[in-house]
């Protein structure tokens, strides 16, 4: 175990030790790296002012993933590389900040740094645009960064210009060398922060992992940090001992198994990660998996992470459960397995102990007349906490139902099944009259809460509606949503640039 | 200002650096990082991290106040409360004394500052606040205009404005028409937070960093807390990460308290607000209750109209009174009232006091009469366009405002014909008519809806401006003026203007940080007015080294005043030219001043507040916006599907930075109208204070048809900086036609009844609850 981490900032070598492990990110490039050029606008990966990009290899080569900086920990940076808008320019401007400047896309110019650190990873992403607009495309890349001035039209121009041709920088050109500096910085054993009587625990496999939970059942256990970092950031919460997943390989894996009929999903996969492999499954993934956080958000956020914590407003649960998703929790002592469902208890008390983690989420393949479908309501279309979250599975023998599952997200205090309206439904005729008598049950499955998301009305009658919205979706050909346009082409984008 | 010296910045020359889409000055630093805002400063060594108590009811008295622990923890340097205060404990700005630095006794809202603690680092600080032990007698809250109006409750007295006999014209009208509308308020979510930094100097002397729209006010207050003259304090503002008019009145408190820490410790003090901290304890934009009455004619032609404005202040009356007076004046938006009435209360609520927000007023007024015109065409079956084209104002005899100024410069008919044209308005209308003849669920909507937006600060005294010049022995030329810099663009349209008028480039010129040492008693830089004013300032100091020099020149060279001219870097005497740099060098030598001041006041403004009569605005600014919506009918989900803006900013000093004003105070509004929402409990605590909760709008928010385009034969027929007109808050409300489109679309299901009674902003909520209340198809 070590006791520094050890990092690329820029192309340097950077070695820091002797810090506290809750500093995030932000923290120590601001008041000790004196880069102030990242800034802190909300504190809780919600504006994207702090974006930067960490460069982690991957195979033979460099994966560049934006992420904000606010709720990141330092400590978590082991072996990556940190690069920050600091880092882009050097006697000339980043082709992305030149873009930027051209098409007049900074006023206030706070927002802008994060901006810059975005698009950077969109074109190092290889997120090229194809003939068009590429507007989807853009959106989804930038929807992780508010901008209070400018109205985003000439951010958009910048980013279609800049996406327009491959990028070629310091960065593509000095790949070899970086790929070379990260290796000589890979670590094989765990590490071990201390200071001042906080902890920072980063195992390197399952058997240490659930050792450090055996030994410190108090500790918590740190994902991607979306949640966790907020209680730092936001909270001022001391979290005497921590114990980072992501470097566990055995969380990592991503892996159909045929044999059970099932994707098993690592609980340290990021959502971008998933992203791919889950669409491929269930394409009707893609329209929610846009939509949760924004990119920033989804390089670091698990949707081992997202169950974990147990919130009434995840938005993966919903479609999870209906899809029939198993959880694999284990220990020191063991594994154990239950249906995700039976997971949420009641509101913040879940069906997992002490010195217990969240090993696998088991998602059975699709069977092939599965007609699958989630929705998400909330104030704004991108990056925001739903106020209902909708999941529908459903199977027909003709026009009779063979088989439903509803799940919804913010309607009851853990994700619910609504039974009563499954129980109208099932062995019924799939038509009009049907849907009409099931929404009516719905009434009988939620007692929905009002608050600032939205109030209890609302959020009963939406979800009497969503209802019909499948109904419709799965008997008429017209659109019947007023989701974004173009999510065709992300998606389409969004292979090439990964294959 | 002489009119000599206008006509020099009307005749643009040879010179070309003015009415160019010159970037801006900071543009390259924005992108690198580089750009400098006041948390950026590096820390002096010994600075204090400040962090306030605040308040956690809406109304309540202080019974005691425990702070021992917080003294105790380890860190913590000095704690203060109402009774350490030096000076006086009141930072309202326009001396109504309401409003305290720090609470003495009673609580009049949730967020409130109670005390505040300066710590070696930022985390010790909070956590020490946290520490506090106060026992509170809770109170009656009033949370609501409704109880506001019942108790009475003003923080400015009620207000009326009238013209003829509103209640016989409606009574004698063909169709009536009433109704009310319910306007949210809007967080200004600048992305840089409220910050300053203080540093104590020698003989009690403070210099202040802050992020502030007026420097001059946030000099006095701190001086008024500290017990001090004006002289005694410095402020320096190089620039703010966005302000809105959220850091006109609001930047202050927090000056204040930093100053008071830096001066009892004797140590540097920087606070910066995180953002929940923010968004509770700062003012916003005001929520409006707005009832009208309206009598017109079977044209739609409105004949007579009784406006009720209320207005949700706050806990003081901060900026209410003007604010609330500018709805009123913009309650006609470009609609001649033959009759007219509207009356205006001012609200006071156990709520966080609200504030300047680009419009200032403005935008809610307005939403009242476009919502009346938009209620009128529903009844009668028009085309909306057709009913406010019959009503736009027109020559003598429908020219007159409710506030008895002549409407002279009107462009918004021939502007919003070329705009329903190139926008295909009426061709759209019957397109999408036939759309939602034939769609089940969603529903589309169309709005065209104008822009008159009058120009000047309504207190007739704000209206001036100083700027100073000097010009350095090399011929660099250093500006500073009183604006100040939050995005808009001013600096770089002042240091065009100067640059113009001496001939040289823009290299040529430093522009400096707004500096109360340098340009004193400055208004804020608000009301669009930065570049009207500070440019005309500028000009006017420059006039006066150029009338040195060419005074110079001709004595020297013998050539006559004429025929000298400052073109392309070079000062021409007739035929013979030399370098801008060896005339200063020469007029140095023959010790000549090369450094002066400038000031503007504004012309021709005056208004009578008592009578309510005058000429309150030197001109309007005009614009259009069509937008066309669609809505989801299941569950009130909607999308913007394109947007044509056509604006008059005159001769535009910069229309890349004009643009950039246009597209953005749009969005700005259009987040204001649909999912901007201030949530508040029922104890009165905001719910929605940070950007998880409350969302304004992202890049996915703004339609990939967004055609924004300046209106070419704009001209300023008043004598302004190169006849340009202001251009920061007008374009905020082109985005009315967002939310009328979307109450288009909701009328769609229900054709000849009464307009839909959509609230805003419209989120997905409000818009599936106000179909439900409108009937479903």
């Amino acid at each position: 175990m070590s006791s520094a981490v050890r990092l690329l900032l820029g192309d340097r070598l950077v070695e820091v030790r002797d810090f506290d492990p809750q500093t995030t990110v932000l923290d120590w490039l601001r008041l000790q790296a004196h880069r102030t050029g990242s800034k802190e606008g909300c504190a809780e990966g919600d504006c994207g002012a702090c974006t930067v990009v960490l460069g982690e290899l991957q195979d033979d080569s460099i994966r560049y993933r934006a992420i904000n900086a606010c709720i990141t920990l330092l400590a978590t940076l082991d072996g990556k590389q940190l690069i920050t808008v600091e880092d882009l320019a050097s006697d000339d401007l980043h082709p992305v900040q030149q873009a930027l400047v051209d098409h007049h896309g900074s006023q206030c110019g706070f927002c802008t740094p994060g901006f810059v650190m975005s698009l950077f990873a969109m074109a190092h992403e290889d997120r090229r645009i194809p003939g068009e607009s590429g507007r989807a495309i853009i959106d989804e890349g930038l929807a992780g960064n508010l901008c209070r001035c400018t109205g985003y039209a000439p951010i958009v121009r910048a980013a279609q210009e800049i996406l327009a041709e491959p990028v070629d920088d310091r960065f593509s050109r000095n790949h070899q060398q970086t790929v070379s500096a990260l290796r000589a910085i890979e670590r094989q054993q765990g590490l071990q922060l201390e200071y001042q009587g906080r902890r920072f625990y980063s195992p390197r496999s399952m058997e240490d992992l659930c050792r450090l939970l055996a030994d410190h059942p108090d500790a918590v256990l740190l994902g991607g940090g979306t949640d966790i970092g907020l209680w730092i950031s936001k909270q001022q919460r001391i979290l005497s001992t921590l114990v980072y997943t992501a470097n566990v390989p055995e969380l990592h894996r991503l892996e159909i198994n045929q044999e059970q009929a099932r994707l098993e999903i690592g609980a340290a996969v990021s959502y971008s990660d998933a992203m791919d492999t889950l669409c491929a499954l269930y394409p009707d993934f893609r329209p929610l998996l846009s939509r949760i956080g924004a990119v920033q958000v989804r390089n670091a956020g698990t949707i081992g992470g997202n169950i974990a914590n147990g919130s009434p407003i995840g938005d993966m649960p919903p479609p999870l459960i209906v899809l029939g998703s198993r959880l694999v929790l284990r220990s020191a002592t063991g594994r154990r397995e239950l249906d995700l469902e039976d997971y949420f208890i009641e509101y913040g008390k879940q069906d997992i102990k002490a010195g217990e983690c969240v090993e696998q989420v088991l998602l059975p393949l699709p069977e092939a007349d599965i007609q699958f479908r989630v929705y998400k309501l909330a104030k704004r279309f991108d990056q925001d906490i739903c106020a209902v979250c909708a999941a529908f599975a459903l199977q027909l023998d003709g026009e009779t139902v063979r088989s439903i599952r509803i799940c919804y997200g913010g309607m009851a205090e853990v994700p619910a099944r609504a039974r009563e309206t499954e129980g109208v439904l099932l062995g019924a005729r799939w038509s009009q009259e049907t849907i009409g008598q099931a929404m009516a049950a719905m009434a009988k499955d939620f007692q929905p809460l009002s608050d600032w998301r939205a109030g209890s009305e609302y959020r009963m009658l939406a979800s009497q509606n969503l209802l019909q919205r499948f109904f419709l979706e799965t008997t008429i050909a017209e659109p019947v949503q007023v989701g974004r346009s173009g999510l065709d082409s992300v998606l389409a984008v969004g292979a090439a640039g990964r294959s | 200002m002489s009119s000599d010296d206008v006509m020099k910045g009307d005749s643009s020359s040879m010179n070309t650096v003015v009415h160019q889409s010159t970037t801006h000055d900071s543009a390259a630093r924005h992108a690198t990082g580089e750009a400098v805002y006041v948390d950026d400063i590096r820390e002096p060594v010994g600075l204090l991290h400040v962090c306030f108590g605040a308040s956690s009811c809406a109304h309540g008295r202080i019974r005691q106040m425990d702070l021992s622990r917080v003294k105790a923890f380890p860190g913590v340097v000095a704690v203060i409360t109402a009774q350490d205060l030096p000076g006086l404990n009141d930072i309202s700005p326009m001396h109504t004394m309401d409003e305290e630095i720090l609470c003495s006794g009673e609580i009049h809202f949730h967020g409130q500052a109670l005390f505040a603690v300066a710590a070696d680092c930022r985390d010790t600080a909070r956590r020490a606040v946290q520490l506090a032990e106060i026992d509170v007698e809770e109170l009656p809250a009033i949370l609501d205009v409704e109880e506001a109006i019942r108790q009475k409750s003003w923080v400015a007295e009620p207000h009326e404005m009238k013209r003829g006999n509103p209640a016989r014209a409606i009574e004698q009208s063909a169709y009536r028409l009433q109704g009310e509308l319910q306007l949210g308020g809007q967080d200004h979510f600048y992305l840089e937070g409220q910050v300053s930094m203080a540093l104590p100097q020698e003989g009690g002397d403070m210099l202040v960093y802050s992020s502030s729209q007026h420097p001059s006010e946030l000099q006095h207050l701190v001086a008024q807390a500290l017990g001090r003259a004006d002289h005694a304090v410095t402020v320096e503002v190089r620039r703010m990460g966005g302000a809105f008019g959220g850091k006109e009145t609001q930047a202050a408190q927090w000056a204040v308290i930093a100053a008071l820490l830096a001066d009892r410790t004797g140590r540097p003090a920087k606070i910066r607000l995180d953002r929940d901290t923010d968004m509770i304890s700062t003012g916003k934009r005001h929520p409006f209750r707005i009832r009208y009455e309206v009598g017109f004619d079977e044209q739609g032609r409105i004949e007579g109209i009784d406006l009720n404005l209320a207005a949700l202040c706050g806990m003081s009356a901060d900026l209410s009174a003007p604010i609330t007076d500018r709805a009123m004046f913009h309650s006609d938006n470009a609609y001649y009232l033959p009759h007219v009435r509207i009356r205006s209360y001012r609200c006071r609520t156990n709520t966080v006091s609200n504030t300047a927000f680009r419009g200032f007023g403005g935008p809610q007024g307005m939403m009242g009469i476009e919502r009346v015109i938009d209620g009128i065409a529903a009844q009668l079956g028009k085309d909306p366009l057709a009913v406010r084209r019959a009503n736009l104002y027109g020559g003598e005899g429908r020219n007159i405002t409710p506030y008895h100024m002549k409407v002279e410069d009107n462009v918004l008919p021939e502007l919003m014909a070329d705009l329903a044209e190139s926008s295909a308005y009426t061709h759209r209308r019957k397109e999408i008519a036939a759309f939602n003849l034939q769609s089940t669920v969603i529903k589309r909507g169309i709005s065209l809806t104008p822009v008159k937006f009058g120009i000047s600060f309504t207190t007739s005294f704000l209206n001036q401006a100083g700027a100073l010049v000097h010009v350095y022995k090399d011929g660099s030329i250093h500006l500073n003026h009183g604006g100040t810099e939050m995005g808009q663009g001013l600096f770089i349209k002042v240091a065009q203007v100067v640059a113009d008028a001496f001939g040289v480039g823009l290299e040529q010129i430093k522009i400096t940080a707004t500096h109360t040492g340098q340009v004193p008693n400055t208004s804020a830089t608000a009301a669009s007015s930065g570049s009207d004013m500070n440019g005309m300032a500028a000009l006017n100091a420059v006039n006066k080294i150029k009338k040195r020099l060419v005074r110079f020149t001709t004595k020297k060279y013998g050539v006559e005043e004429e025929d000298v001219q400052f073109t392309q870097g070079q000062v021409w005497m007739g035929e013979q030219s030399m370098t801008f740099p060896e005339l200063i060098m020469e007029a140095y030598l023959e010790r000549v001043s090369l450094s002066a001041t400038g000031y503007y006041r504004t012309p021709k403004i005056w208004y009578d507040r008592e009578t309510a009569r005058g000429r309150p605005f030197l001109y309007f600014a005009y614009g259009a916006a069509v937008t066309e919506v669609e809505i989801d009918t299941l569950t009130g989900e909607n999308r913007i599907r394109r947007v044509d803006i056509l604006h008059d900013v005159g001769r535009s000093l910069n229309p890349a930075i004009d643009r950039g004003q246009i597209e953005g105070g749009f969005v700005q509004g259009a987040g204001w109208l649909t999912t901007e929402e201030l949530w508040w409990d029922q104890s009165g605590a905001l719910r929605t204070h940070a950007p998880s909760t409350y969302k304004i709008p992202l890049s996915g928010d703004v339609p990939e048809e967004f055609n924004v385009a300046i209106w070419e034969p704009g001209v300023n027929r008043e004598p302004t900086i190169h006849r340009s007109k202001a251009v920061g808050e007008p374009p905020l409300m082109l985005a009315i036609s967002v939310h009328s489109a979307i109450n288009q679309a909701i009328a769609s299901l229900a054709p000849g009844q009464a307009l839909p009674a959509l609230d805003a902003p419209a989120t997905p909520e409000r818009i599936l609850m106000c179909i439900q209340s409108s009937g479903k198809p």
